[in-house]
Parts: structure tokens; sequence; C-alpha cells
């Protein structure tokens, strides 16, 4: 089950969530406490900005003991992705292939 | 509605680059495999391989045939993805040059949506759209 666009979008639209998100992409898992430490809000914050994250898909926690690590998940971004530009660089590829095909084809 | 478009001249008659373009098992060697007919009409697929992201399958059908000059197709998103997938028309245009043929393609009608990040004027957005490059190129 994959979120919306929207969804993403929406979870993403707040500066402090995409400050956390960063932090995972950059560091790997941490620990709620860890988190917090950087992020200038106070725990219960942090926790509900990463229950928005987790129910977009973008993170993933486990629980550890008394501890609740985090992680990126970056296949959450896929509804995000930007189709014109994918298509772009797809179009781009098959131009080149097209062109090793014409010079192998007869005329 | 915006469009991508990609040209290129290539230095080869535009009768055989129309071949390429329209007969399955050559337009299969350089884009994907296909059930495609050049009869206006006909409904056809372009599969590649699926992803967890993506079902593989393209649903076209056959627009406008005009030989060694011009041909259209459909080209949406299929399956449980059709609703709110990719809704485009491709168009191929063939313009013959002096040392070959200038060869054009549109894939026309994304939306605001497919566009995606929806071009986010938010400060901080540019940094993100850096780190998030990254990351969707490793998907």
């Amino acid at each position: 089950m994959r979120a919306s666009p929207d969804v993403v979008f929406r979870s993403l639209a707040d500066p402090t969530r995409r400050a956390i998100l960063e932090r995972l992409i950059r560091e790997g898992e941490l620990t709620v406490g860890a988190i917090t430490g950087e992020s200038g809000v106070s725990q219960p914050m942090v926790s509900k900005h990463l229950a928005v994250l987790k129910s977009a898909g973008l993170v993933r926690h486990r629980r550890d003991g008394r501890e609740a690590h985090y992680r990126a998940q970056p296949k959450g971004l896929a509804p995000m992705v930007n189709w014109m530009s994918r298509y772009r660089d797809f179009w781009c590829d098959r131009f080149d292939r097209l062109e090793k095909l014409l010079e192998r084809m007869d005329q | 509605m915006k469009s991508v478009v990609v040209e290129r001249e290539f230095a080869h008659p535009p009768e055989k680059v129309w071949r390429a373009l329209t007969q399955g098992p050559l337009l299969e060697e350089w884009l994907m495999k296909n059930d495609f007919q050049p009869v206006v009409g006909h409904k056809f697929n372009f599969r590649a391989q699926p992803n967890p992201h993506w079902n593989g399958v393209t649903d076209c059908e056959v627009l406008v045939v005009e030989p060694n000059k011009r041909l259209s197709y459909t080209w949406n998103a299929s399956g449980d993805e059709a609703a709110n997938g990719t809704k485009t028309i491709v168009t191929w245009t063939l313009t013959p040059t002096k040392s070959g043929v200038l060869l054009r393609m549109e894939q026309a009608g994304f939306r605001p949506e497919d566009e995606g990040f929806y071009q986010g004027a938010n400060l901080g957005w540019n940094k993100m759209f850096g780190t998030l490059d990254q990351v969707l190129a490793r998907i």
C-alpha cells in the first residue's frame, strides 16, 4: 500500500519534518532521542512528526527495548517522482538506442 | 498541460527511421516489447520489467499513421495505476533534412501533478530536491 502524492506532499510541507527526514536519509538509523537532540523541538513533537512521516510511508521504525529506532524509507518518495523529467531521461536514452539500431539496420 | 520534447537528427532516410518506429520487432529492440501495428484505432501495450512502483504495462491506441511523416498514439498508465497515472499522447514527426531526417518526439498531456514536487516554492525546498534527487536515483 503506498501513500498518495498528496499525503507525501503534506507530510513534507512542514520544515521540521523535512529536516528530520533529511537527517535520517543522511545518517541512517536514529533513536527518537538522537533526532530530538538537534531538532530544536520537544520529544513529544518529534514523535508526532515521525508518526506523520511514518503514515506517509517515508520512515519505518523498530523497537529495541525502550527505544524506538527510525530510518528513512526512500521508496516512500516514489509517488512524488517527477514524471516529466523521468520521461525526458527515458526518451533521450531510447533515442540513443534507436540511433544504434539504425546503424545496424539494412537500408 | 505540459510536454516532453526530444529531437534528434539522424543520418538515415525517413523510410528507414519509419520502419524502426512501426515494425514491432524493430520497435522492441530500442523501445519496449509491444504488439504495435501501424493501424489507426489499433489498441496495444508496451511492456517493460515491472517494479514495486510500476506494473510495467503502458496502454496505447494508435491515433495517426502518415507513413514516413507522422505517427501518434496514446501513452497511458494501465490497470490499477490507470486512474491516477500518466495519461499522455506520444507523437513522432519525421522531417527530411539534407543528410537524413529530423526526428521529433513529443509526449503531451502531463498534468501539474505529474511534474512532481509541485514546483514547491518554499525556502529549503531546493536543498531538499538536491537530496531527494540522489535518493530517487537509487530507488
